[in-house]
């Protein structure tokens, strides 16, 4: 008995540490809106600054004094970031936020490689909390109910905070309807960065305690930032008490599940996660949220097909590209192959975020099922190349139409997150299920039939595939089906009430988009010949993410060039330098902030600006400007 | 900012500028390791390979002709590697492919290898597969594989008399073939022992509290563990507080190597079983030797990762000068049952399956002026602990 | 004229929120070729009913038919089906489409083609979505982007995309609710003519009266979630419980207080 109560105590230390963090993401969220990807990079950053802070000041007062004071200046940088990228940022595209703060990760996580070093550290323990407790035979470290303490404390400082202040109170009206707040006369702006600065203030505080526990590394980030996002996800957005919640029930089913299933960790709080959106799309103690107000005006412009002079470009560009193995090697024609699967992969996903307006976080779960496909049939069924791509697909087609099934019951934040969901849950099948997938040694030797298999052929392949591709989803884009799943995007009201089944449209779309995922994923597979769980991963879900909104989101050519653009400079970047990701992060924050509308979308806006120019000013676009401030 | 942009950097500089006239005078390596991802292992890993080639160089280079390496960071993703490896032989024209770090980038370049007929030394990848099941005629491996490091262990861990056992290791292909080997192994030895519970926590998500009580509930008289990295620092602070070491003995993967002991500081458990290098105890002419100069150049000690960079292109030098020639079957067959010098003895690269003979240190840790050191220890040859040719002949397979 | 047919009859529609009675036994009728208003105190139940009708709430007892078909119950898109067209308080179109296309796509929707993934759309049913917004007076701004067009245009682009599947009833709520006052008179004007020449019945909610009185045939007066009144303009006009109830200016106050939550 005495060990099922430590256990529980022990569960709920973990739960105070996670609430920490996923209460301040919950409340950024809740305010402002913003995905903030960069939530882990604050932890992170709070355990580093702590860890300085404490070796530098000796005693009870250097200790604690440190960890107040790292999370107080960790806040201090979330203000700087606030003020300097995302207030320019608010009234971009959905998600566009999401792109920001995740190149601000990237930047973050090279930048403290530079300033602290490559090796793990390891922090002080706490004064007066290092050794353990006795109950009843059980040991139980102080420092862990120091924890379990801790968290109900901030839980009700947080509540009296939104309760009993008038900044609490506004920052709840926000919450709820943040145009009402601003029509109250409220700074929205201050309101915003003191939200901001609370959440990232609770972010660090949460990695500066975990110095006497944890090693200080540079992968913390990620270690921490999905599994707060699930934690807030299920205990529903916005709500403090629901990320109480959560991160308790979350901790102690993982304390418990692992005497029964020691393999449970990997899976378990993505299964809590899937399971509750299903039951409850809205988390447990989540709100429906009113249908998402679409900025208004950014898509003033209808989308149309390409003309006959604009088609002629575009078939030129593709025969310049078939002309490529004239001149290039061997590497610069296996990178183009790369570059043509990566156009094939973003343009399935723009086709569901854009087109359906379904913004997927998981949606390398049908990529790595279509490469899974392919490295089966090809290794177990012995099945010649043609035939295995052709039929490795349908495995992504299979996981779309059963995922995709309880995905489309939700949309918005919560879709996203159950798509993350399932396809955390198909990684970690790839990743364990070892007798059959290999786990993460992969499947070797899926190398594609003599005639493939030379870099020109594969590349010529790829070429091909991705162009039908391209052309396929463009002719569906404005086919009825696409204009009703675009209809589905604009107004889920209106489109009901002409009789459009909204949910079978989207699933429709999802399933295509996945069977062309998969594609993406076989042809992957043939040209690394070889197949891991990370193609399934959630790193590659968010470069694809990066790749549609880096082409322009709302733009219908957007993805490909996205794709191309991204992903060449990805490749060199690499191959150049070992910070690479401090110069993508970089690169990816100076798009979104200098041109929110993606590659593509600038574009067109210059083109649109000089034909308006031409005939008349247009008086909505330059008013959208200002309004947008 | 690094040596590496004024080493490698600027070779790939020269070597592309000065074209043709020059690559009749240099040989190229092509590199791959995990620099971005794991910079706390592969930063002294580098230092050890940017060490030889010095060394190399400045006695003449490989039959006259000077030695290059180009190196490519794989951000951990076995696709990345590929397509690092794709530029290294198509646009660089290296003669051979080195390094790699994980078990499955390790796989991923050597099945890369076999298929464009490329020939890899596998410097640091610890998975059986590597030399064995998934073995190829282009690949061979440097470091003692997680069977060697298995079979050194349980030699130690048979001789102590716990019968109750428990396993901790990171939930993937490498802890769960490091269990599944070590338990083989330990059964064979010992048949008397009860397996009575096993933990598999995420790799670097370890929730080490309730792991840690787990598995004092189930009350072992010995722990095996495999978790290493950051996993293994808030295990051991878990079980120091919560006194699961206390009267337990434990046997641990990798957790003598600098890279992984170090961090643990003052908190180091004593008398763990562990396999490792402790630099500060070889007294051999060949480790002073190579002491002596990592330490005039860097200003620093040696981890693990410095032996095997240093000692990857060390071998992957003599294999060049033995073969005299970059076509891969001539690597082939000069590697085979290559001997050569290092830090550690003579290795010599098996033929049945292209494995080194290198070893590794097996000793207890133990704490001293508030660091963690590995004492007791002994070199064991990796010879001495391989399959005999009849098992790996079945497991590997043919060419 | 006797043989003009019912399209919708409703019967004895209930719906209670956590006791309290939103709308409570409320019966009629709506034939063909009819303009049927239906109105109240802000609370009185009115939105509550015509989410009922519409398929977006599902009513605790009683029976809606509509063409004889039972309803209750359905879905809305299955209710558009039946031949029913319907506008929103606050309008509902597709803002990235341009106004042509808005009408298009309920006509794919009406010609059962949504699943279809090849042909072109821009072609599909052109001159249709050409005739039914010629017909609301938008035929000069079918290229235009609907995200770019004045509120009142939109109003009648819903129009438009209501008459798409050739409606037997339409059901409009607040169709005039925020337009300028000379757009609400062309708007209403413009429905009634369209009723008539194609036989639609058309049931709408309203607040403003003069828009009800000029153009309704019959008035529907709730309150509390009851009929209290029904007949001619001239008849509600001249009831005593309506001027009562709701034109008095203190009980229109009461009922607000009382059933505001439903409203």
């Amino acid at each position: 008995m005495a060990f099922y109560v430590a256990q529980f105590l022990t569960g709920l230390a973990s739960a105070a540490s996670l609430f920490l963090v996923a209460s301040g993401l919950s409340i950024i969220f809740g305010v402002t809106r913003i995905v903030n990807f960069a939530h882990g990079a604050f932890y992170m950053l709070g355990a580093y600054a702590a860890f300085t802070l404490t070796e530098r000041f000796s005693g009870a007062l250097g200790f604690w004094g440190g960890i107040v004071a790292a999370a107080l200046i960790i806040a201090a940088v979330g203000v700087l970031v606030e003020m300097v990228l995302l207030r320019r940022i608010y009234h971009s595209p959905e998600l566009f936020q999401l792109l920001a703060t995740f190149g601000l990760t990237l930047m973050v996580e090279d930048v403290v490689v530079l300033i602290w070093g490559p090796d793990d550290l390891l922090g002080r323990r706490a004064p007066g909390f290092k050794g353990a407790v006795d109950f009843f035979g059980q040991s139980i470290p102080s420092y862990d109910l120091f924890l379990i303490v801790l968290g109900p404390v901030v839980l009700g400082v947080l509540w009296l905070l939104f309760q009993r202040t008038r900044w609490g109170i506004l920052v709840r009206a926000a919450t709820q309807d943040r145009d009402m707040v601003a029509a109250l006369g409220v700074n929205q702006k201050w309101l915003f960065t003191s939200v901001f600065a609370l959440g990232v203030f609770l972010a660090a505080l949460g990695g500066a305690l975990q110095i006497p526990r944890d090693a200080v590394n540079h992968a913390m980030d990620l270690r921490v930032i999905v599994e707060v996002f699930v934690v807030v996800v299920i205990g529903g957005l916005g709500s403090i008490i629901g990320a109480f919640v959560a991160a308790v029930l979350v901790s102690e089913l993982n304390a418990f599940g692992i005497l029964i299933f020691p393999k449970i960790s990997i899976i378990l709080v993505f299964l809590v996660m899937a399971v509750v959106l299903i039951v409850r799309p809205w988390g447990l103690f989540g709100r429906p949220e009113a249908p998402a107000r679409r900025t208004p005006g950014l898509t003033v412009n209808p989308w149309r097909p390409l003309t006959t002079n604009e088609r002629l470009v575009a078939l030129a560009a593709l025969a310049v590209a078939a002309a490529l193995p004239l001149v290039a090697g061997n590497y610069v024609l296996t990178v183009g192959s790369e570059i043509a699967v990566f156009v094939i992969f973003a343009v399935s996903l723009h086709f569901l975020m854009s087109v359906g307006g379904l913004a997927s976080f998981g949606h390398a779960a049908y990529f790595g099922l279509g490469a899974y496909g392919v490295a089966f049939l090809a290794k177990l069924a012995g099945l010649p190349t043609i035939v295995s791509l052709l039929l490795g697909p349908m495995l992504g087609l299979l996981g779309a139409a059963v995922f995709g099934f309880f995905a489309v019951q939700l949309s918005g934040v919560y879709f996203a997150m159950l798509t993350l969901a399932f396809a955390q849950i198909v990684w970690s099948i790839a990743f364990q299920w070892v007798s059959v997938t290999g786990g993460d040694n992969g499947i070797l030797g899926v190398w594609p039939d003599k005639w493939a298999a030379t870099p020109s052929h594969f590349y010529w392949l790829s070429l091909g595939v991705a162009a039908l591709v391209v052309v396929i989803l463009r002719v569906i884009v404005f086919s009825p089906f696409g204009f009703g799943l675009r209809a589905t995007r604009d107004s889920p009201l209106r489109s009901e009430a002409i009789g459009i089944n909204v949910k079978r449209i989207q699933w429709t779309a999802f399933v295509i988009a996945g069977t062309v995922a998969g594609l993406a994923g076989a042809l992957f597979a043939y040209l690394k010949g070889s197949v891991f769980p990370d193609n399934m991963g959630i790193s590659l879900s968010v470069d694809a993410l990066v790749m549609v909104l880096l082409g322009g989101v709302e733009t219908v050519s957007g993805p490909v060039i996205g794709a191309i653009v991204y992903k060449a400079l990805n490749i060199w970047l690499v191959s150049q330098t070992d910070l690479s990701k401090l110069v993508l992060g970089a690169f990816v924050v100076l798009i979104v902030v200098a041109f929110p509308k993606g590659i593509v979308g600038t574009l067109e806006a210059i083109m649109q600006r000089g034909r308006k120019s031409a005939s008349s000013a247009s008086p909505l676009l330059t008013s959208r400007i200002e309004t947008a401030e | 900012m690094r040596g590496y942009f004024a080493g490698a950097g600027l070779m790939v500089a020269v070597a592309t500028v000065a074209g043709s006239a020059m690559a009749q005078s240099v040989i190229k390596i092509g590199e791959i390791n995990s620099y971005s991802l794991l910079p706390a292992f592969t930063e002294p890993y580098r230092k050890g390979w940017q060490l030889a080639v010095e060394e190399i160089n400045a006695a003449g280079g490989i039959n006259g002709k000077k030695l290059v390496v180009i190196s490519k960071d794989d951000g951990g993703k076995p696709a990345d590697a590929q397509t690092a490896a794709n530029e290294l032989v198509s646009s660089e024209n290296v003669a051979m492919l080195a390094g790699t770090f994980l078990s499955n980038i390790g796989l991923a370049v050597s099945d890369f290898a076999n298929q464009k007929k490329v020939f890899f030394l596998a410097a640091e990848p610890l998975t059986d597969a590597i030399t064995w099941s998934k073995g190829n005629r282009y690949t061979f491996r440097l470091r003692p594989s997680n069977y060697m490091q298995a079979a050194m262990l349980v030699e130690e861990a048979a001789k102590l008399p716990a019968k109750r056992w428990a396993t901790i290791a990171p939930n993937y292909e490498y802890g769960q073939s490091a269990v599944s080997v070590f338990k083989k192994l330990m059964s064979e030895k010992r048949p008397d022992i009860q397996w009575v519970d096993e933990q598999w926590p995420p790799q670097g998500k370890i929730d080490a509290g309730p792991v840690v009580q787990a598995v004092a509930a189930a009350n072992p008289e010995a722990i095996l563990n495999v978790t290493f990295g950051a996993d293994l620092v808030k295990l051991v602070r878990e079980g120091n507080t919560r006194g699961l070491f206390k009267d337990r003995k434990v046997v641990s993967f990798l957790t003598g190597e600098p890279e992984y002991l170090d961090p643990l500081k003052d908190e180091t458990p004593e008398g763990w079983i562990v396999t490792g290098y402790p630099w500060y105890s070889i007294k051999t002419p060949e480790h002073e030797a190579f002491l002596k100069a990592y330490q005039a150049k860097y200003n620093d000690y040696p981890r693990l990762g410095s032996i095997v960079g240093y000692q990857t292109i060390k071998s992957a030098a003599a294999i060049l000068a033995k073969a005299n020639s970059t076509d891969p079957e001539k690597l082939i067959a000069a590697t085979e049952g290559l001997s050569v010098p290092s830090p550690f003895g003579e290795i010599t690269f098996r033929k049945i399956d292209h494995q080194s003979t290198l070893g590794a240190f097996v000793g207890k840790t133990a704490l001293k002026a508030g660091k963690g050191l590995m004492v007791d220890s002994v070199y064991r040859r990796g010879s001495d602990y391989l399959p005999s040719d009849a098992e790996i002949e079945k497991m590997r397979p043919k060419d | 004229m006797s043989m003009v047919p019912t399209l919708l009859s409703v019967e004895g529609l209930t719906k209670s929120y956590g006791g309290v009675h939103a709308v409570r036994g409320v019966s009629f009728d709506l034939r063909a070729g009819e303009i049927l208003a239906l109105i109240g105190p802000n609370g009185a139940g009115k939105s509550t009913c015509f989410d009922m009708l519409n398929g977006q709430n599902i009513p605790d007892s009683g029976g809606i038919r509509v063409l004889g078909e039972e309803t209750t119950g359905r879905k809305p898109r299955v209710i558009w089906r039946m031949g029913v067209g319907r506008t929103f308080q606050i309008t509902a179109t597709f803002p990235t489409m341009t106004v042509r296309e808005n009408v298009q796509v309920a006509l794919v929707s009406y010609g059962r083609q949504l699943f279809n993934l090849w042909s072109s759309t821009a072609r599909y049913a052109r001159e249709e979505a050409g005739r039914l917004l010629d017909l609301v007076g938008m035929g000069a701004y079918a290229g235009r982007p609907c995200g770019e067009l004045a509120y009142g245009d939109l109003k009648r682009l819903e129009l438009a995309i209501a008459l798409a599947n050739q409606p037997r009833l339409l059901l409009m709520d607040e169709p005039t609710a925020g337009m300028a006052p000379r757009e609400r008179i062309e708007l209403m004007r413009l429905t009634a003519r369209i009723a008539r020449e194609q036989a639609i019945g058309v049931l709408f909610t309203e607040h403003d009266m003069d828009v009800v009185f000029e153009h309704a045939d019959r008035i529907l007066v709730l309150n509390r979630g009851t009929l209290i009144a029904e007949g001619s303009p001239e008849e509600v006009r001249g009831n005593a419980q309506v001027r009562a109830i709701y034109l008095g200016e203190g009980l229109v106050y009461d009922a607000r207080h009382r059933d505001g939550a439903h409203a």
